[in-house]
């Protein structure tokens, strides 16, 4: 699981770790029954306060995202949860809203970019379910 | 006397110090609980090390209480000693001994001293036993002197400055050896530094001193969360900085100004409304920010 934290933006450590693991079960690249790195081993490859990487943790835990298993270790909960879905939305959501933002700094109306969605979405479909 | 275990590894009340006309330390009250690390941050000159050497009990306070593990460090300096670990920001190891005579030197004064420990260290820290203290780099003398702060499991690693002055590398070291030592049960961490990007990354716990003052002290968290960017906007460029009162400083140019606020947002924004200025985004501030902001409040 490799995980990047940076100081400079004020944004808090425990919520930057939170937020990328949430990132990694969304866009599949931590699976559902995969474990997270212990707490310790966490807190040595990003070099943090392990206090920090617990309360990270513990907020996916509160999620849903993962789940410990007594004894053994923490590890990703099932995809199929409406949380799952709802980051991947999220995800998306900053995904259009950078789209949004440059068709109004081309002068391109939002139900004309509806329309080249549709079209665009159309066009990378494969020919059989058409 | 110290039946129970005292809750706070460090307990400082009310410290104060002069050195000639200079007071150096002015009513410093923090307090280190067990097992958490501590970060003193501060601008050079502002009094860390003069109340590190009251924690080591090398300075008497002149008023004010100092307690490590409930003992005075003046009056018992063997129980606060044999349970302290320190590196000092000079590093005055004895530059005619070599390596392994260090070590052997100094585990003769610690009971507690782990051989096999120190040699691991060792060995992690690429360190040639038999070089001389004098011909080490100065990240190796770093390295050298954490060994020895470390290698007898102290329940209290006092640092000071431990990074200033060394290259990435040795810095790395110095961060795994403090989450080392507070991931190990009970340990607690005290350590003073300007890297603030250091301190954000492993305190639990900060105190800021300027001046000889501690003017915040707090779970990071806590810190982290008061403390709030506010990015105003005022219909007509400003010449000099708008006069916002309450925030701790106000930072920019033209129309767009940054201010940093600790705690009462709205007191600020309603004092940014009154000289025309709107807030249009609202940030957590970073802790570098946050200390620039004071520093700039504390000085003017």
């Amino acid at each position: 699981m490799q995980l990047h934290v940076s100081t400079g933006d004020g944004v808090p450590i425990y919520l930057q770790i939170a937020t990328q693991v949430k990132y990694l079960v969304a866009s599949g690249r931590l699976a559902p029954g995969d474990e997270v790195p212990p707490i310790r081993v966490l807190a040595h490859q990003l070099l943090v306060n392990p206090n920090t990487v617990a309360r990270a943790y513990l907020e996916l835990e509160r999620e849903g995202v993962v789940h410990k298993r007594h004894g053994s270790g923490t590890y990703v909960s099932d995809a199929g949860s409406p949380l799952a879905r709802k980051e991947r939305l999220k995800i998306l959501a900053e995904r259009v809203d950078a789209l949004l933002a440059e068709a109004r700094h081309l002068e391109v109306e939002p139900q004309e970019l509806q329309r080249l969605i549709k079209e665009r979405s159309q066009s990378i479909q494969p020919k059989e379910n058409k | 006397m110290n039946t129970s275990a005292p809750p706070c590894a460090v307990e400082v009340t009310g410290l104060s110090r002069t050195f000639g006309s200079k007071l150096a330390l002015n009513h410093v009250s923090l307090q280190v609980r067990r097992g958490r690390v501590f970060g003193l941050v501060g601008a050079n000159g502002a009094g860390k090390t003069t109340l590190i050497q009251h924690l080591l009990g090398r300075l008497k306070p002149e008023s004010g209480l100092v307690r490590v593990f409930g003992f005075d460090p003046v009056e018992d300096p063997v129980a606060v000693l044999s349970r302290t670990g320190y590196l000092s920001e000079n590093r005055d190891l004895p530059a005619w001994m070599r390596v392994d005579e260090l070590l052997r030197y100094t585990a003769a004064f610690y009971p507690k001293w782990d051989m096999a420990y120190a040699e691991a260290l060792r060995q992690q820290f690429g360190l040639d036993p038999r070089a001389k203290i004098r011909t080490l780099s100065r990240g190796e003398n770093a390295k050298a002197g954490l060994l020895i702060a470390l290698a007898y499991r102290p329940e209290l690693l006092l640092l000071d400055e431990p990074s200033s002055g060394l290259d990435p590398v040795v810095r790395r070291d110095i961060l795994e050896a403090i989450i080392r030592t507070v991931a190990d049960e009970g340990r607690t961490v005290f350590f003073s530094s300007h890297l603030l990007e250091e301190v954000e990354r492993v305190a639990d716990d900060i105190a800021m001193m300027f001046n000889g003052q501690v003017v915040l002290t707090g779970t990071l968290d806590d810190v982290k969360e008061s403390h709030h960017r506010l990015i105003l906007r005022f219909d007509a460029p400003q010449i000099s900085p708008p006069k916002v009162t309450g925030v701790l400083s106000i930072t920019g140019s033209g129309q767009e100004w940054t201010a940093i606020c600790n705690g009462k947002r709205e007191e600020a924004m309603a004092a940014a409304a009154r000289v025309g200025g709107r807030v249009v985004a609202e940030e957590s501030a970073s802790l570098d920010e946050i200390f620039v902001a004071w520093a700039g409040a504390k000085t003017e």
